[in-house]
């Protein structure tokens, strides 16, 4: 079975490889240098990957953090169902925030645009100070947005979970440095460094299960913002858009209100990778309604908290 | 619950049979009309990792702004500058990262900006590359800002140095003209002690020599600057005989140390009771199952019984792998220890001198309190006297007792406590060290040892040596 080993092997470590140790590396500083990290999880694929980069960092242990979903009410129904699955076989602990229950009692107003993306940073903050947690884990990955690409993988932030691009602490060599006062946590990234690409062959490598909406499938959807929508009870058709059976796939798994699939017939992770790597489009300006909004729209939620 | 990680089919594979991709990381520093984002842009464009709606973004911003004048044009800045004050004030804040791959190999870019804060966002780029390419404007030559960025890439020790003659095509091609800006350039890395420094003649703006050899270069036979970054060897690469250039180190993380509370299979549970291992990035070197290891602090030695990782056993574990240790003997190891491979610590010591990159605007004073990070352990120090700074007009070393900010100076430091300390000269990893506010914990410097001080405890290794023995 093993293939005849190379003569002079000048390097043995493969892409996926330096970006899995990288990771692992970043976990486990956190965890050693902080009270109470938890990891941001919302069944989506980077934070599929980013659990099970922990589940190996501390094998032959359990993971040693509690999970944390800011549910904004419109999720997938069959993505809630994954996360809740994926949590049981991990044997880890998950606390909801639920978006609705701010919008019930008046803490938050609905968005004239239906859109809830940018009303999960106040659950969130609540959530973490609820948790007192000092150190929260995130799947953001640098190549999904300019603002991303210049955040470091361990992001202070302040007790108003605001992140100031301008002023952060340089990151030197491996040696992160998590010293924090009080009311600051931290954000840590550990996926950073990674490409759409690199997750999607890292889940066929490791054969990670995802919600099954990643893959082609067959779905009832309507043309807006030049993205395929899903119709759900939350995101209705307009009386000029047309409802249309299409065979598509999800790139990016968030809030159906901002969420718009690709036509796709990419039905299994080996056809994912070969249509992620040849694509032409990012995934967040394929899919992300909330991102067109402006240049600066990333930018302007993470300076508010948003991860 | 028991949850299965399927590794079998996936790390012992990639380590044995030839890797797919490698990941080459490099860093982009020049002055701020040297043409660097160009040289990013064209770099991005020709190896198409621009997809169609970030071209669609950048082309309709460029038009808006009159970028290239009536024949319209791209400017590639807006590719990299991230952030609303960047793109209302045209200026680049941050280190920004960029990933772009070809069939070669997968790259990982940190874009350095060369006029604010140039030292800090230098050292920051330059201590994870395994290349750095400088700008030098052709018309221009060698200016005072390209000899301190080369003076941080080579007190940094950056693996390769490129330097890219840009605008080419503004001297008309002619080879006199490069060949004195290359000559130049030689005489300053010469002095500064770089051993190999590559220079390419390039127009970013045109292609030249970018991505394809260019025809209008006839008298230049070597690489482009792409050609160049898929062939370089990355940072933990062996040397020509297959071996290590650094002796193995192993800066502990945590221990592993379930207690039962184990994710194997029922069945195995029983097997994992006792079971302890010690987890750490290796940082360098390599170790296999049955090596002896020394461990500091304590001084204990043992053997490696087991290299794990996540459920698979290696034979072998080299940098820059993430792995647990198992150790034959029962010795007091805890966060913040180092495992070496056994005759290689270098001596014990509480004092050394170190060069210092300061980064934060807060001045440094001598008998400065602050707290250090080596690998895993944060030790408590006293700058006890800063003992020079390095002019970076003249690259002589002035006699100084403060340093500001984007100073590269010179210091004595007393440590709290016994640790190993080898120069950064001899390993890249355990020579280096942040240098941290005990107060509001903000990284105050990057610093790297120049000389261990007075040896308190001999290491095991022979005298202040710990290179591995051909």
């Amino acid at each position: 079975m093993r293939a005849p080993p190379m003569t002079i092997a000048t390097h043995r470590l493969s892409e996926l490889d330096v970006l899995e140790s990288e990771a692992i590396h970043v976990i486990r500083e956190v965890v050693a240098e902080f009270e109470r990290p938890v990891l941001l999880f919302s069944g989506g694929k980077d934070s599929v990957v980013v659990l099970h980069l922990a589940a190996k960092a501390f094998w032959p242990g359990t993971i040693p953090f509690s999970l944390l979903h800011v549910d904004t009410g419109h999720n997938f129904p069959e993505v809630l169902e994954f996360r809740d699955r994926t949590v049981a076989a991990h044997g880890v602990r998950l606390v909801v925030a639920q978006v609705q229950d701010y919008i019930d009692d008046g803490r938050l107003a609905e968005r004239a645009d239906g859109t809830r993306n940018p009303l999960q940073t106040m659950p969130l903050l609540d959530a973490i100070a609820a948790g007192r947690h000092d150190a929260v884990f995130g799947g953001a990955r640098r190549d999904e947005d300019k603002a991303r690409a210049k955040e470091r993988i361990l992001s202070l932030r302040d007790e108003f979970g605001q992140w100031d691009p301008r002023n952060q602490r340089p990151e030197l060599w491996n040696l992160y440095n998590g010293r924090h006062t009080v009311g600051q946590h931290v954000r840590a990234f550990p996926i950073s460094n990674w490409t759409e690409l690199n997750v999607w062959r890292y889940i066929e490598r490791e054969n990670i299960e995802l919600p099954p909406l990643y893959y082609a499938h067959e779905r009832e959807v309507y043309r807006r913002d030049n993205m395929w929508r899903a119709i759900s009870p939350v995101s209705p058709p307009r009386d000029d858009e047309t409802v249309e059976t299409r065979t598509v796939r999800y790139r990016t798994v968030g809030d159906m209100s901002c969420t718009g699939a690709v036509d796709s017939h990419a039905a299994s992770v080996a056809d994912v990778v070969r249509e992620v790597g040849v694509s032409t489009i990012t995934e967040r300006g394929a899919t992300r309604a909330d991102d067109r909004i402006s240049e600066a729209a990333m930018e302007d939620r993470k300076k508010e908290g948003y991860f | 619950m028991t949850l299965t990680i399927d590794t079998q089919a996936s790390t012992e594979n990639d380590i044995v049979a030839a890797p797919e991709g490698t990941l080459f990381r490099f860093a982009t520093a020049g002055s701020v009309d040297d043409g660097k984002s160009t040289l990013v842009g064209r770099l991005l464009h020709d190896s198409k990792a621009i997809l169609a709606d970030q071209l669609e973004a950048v082309t309709r911003t460029s038009t808006e702004r009159g970028f290239g004048g009536e024949s319209g044009g791209i400017d590639f800045a807006l590719l990299t500058d991230g952030l609303r004050a960047e793109r209302e004030q045209g200026i680049t804040i941050d280190v920004a990262y960029r990933y772009f791959a070809t069939p070669a190999r997968s790259f990982i870019l940190a874009d350095c900006p060369g006029h604010v804060q140039y030292t800090r966002n230098m050292v920051t780029g330059a201590t994870t590359a395994d290349a750095v390419i400088m700008l030098i404007d052709a018309r221009k030559g060698v200016l005072e800002q390209t000899r301190r960025h080369l003076s941080v890439v080579a007190l940094l020790r950056v693996p390769h140095v490129i330097v890219a003659v840009n605008k080419i095509d503004l001297l008309d091609y002619d080879e006199a003209a490069y060949r004195e800006v290359e000559a130049s350039v030689r005489l300053v890395t010469a002095e500064l002690g770089i051993a190999e420094v590559l220079v390419i003649p390039v127009s970013a703006l045109v292609g030249d020599n970018v991505v394809d050899r260019s025809e209008r270069t006839p008298w230049y036979a070597g690489p482009s600057l792409l050609e160049l970054l898929e062939t370089l060897t990355v940072i933990d690469d062996l040397d020509e005989r297959g071996q290590a250039t650094e002796a193995f180190r192993l800066p502990v993380q945590l221990v592993l140390r379930p207690q039962g509370a184990v994710v194997v299979a029922p069945e195995l549970a029983d097997s994992y009771r006792d079971y302890r291992a010690y987890a750490g990035q290796v940082a360098s070197g390599s170790i296999r199952v049955g090596d002896p290891v020394s461990v500091e602090p304590g001084g204990g030695t043992s053997t490696v019984t087991g290299i794990d990782f996540a459920g698979v056993a290696l034979e072998e574990a080299f940098a820059p792998q993430s792995v647990a240790l198992r150790l034959a003997d029962d010795l007091d190891i805890a966060r913040g220890a180092v495992i070496a491979a056994a005759g290689t610590l270098p001596p014990i010591t509480r004092t050394l001198t170190a060069d210092l990159f300061w980064l934060d605007p807060r001045p440094l004073a001598p008998g400065a309190r602050v707290l250090l990070k080596f690998g895993t352990t944060v030790v408590q120090a006293l700058i006890s006297a800063v003992t020079g700074r390095l002019d970076l007009s003249t690259l002589a070393v002035e006699p100084a007792t403060a340093l500001a900010v984007n100073d590269i100076g010179q210091a004595s430091i007393r440590l709290s406590r016994d640790l190993p300390v080898e120069r950064y000269t001899q390993n890249r990893r355990s020579g280096a060290f942040l240098v941290i506010h005990p107060q509001d914990g903000a990284t105050l410097a990057a610093g790297i040892v120049t000389a261990p001080g007075e040896p308190t405890r001999a290491g095991d290794g022979s005298g202040a040596g710990s290179e591995v023995s051909p």
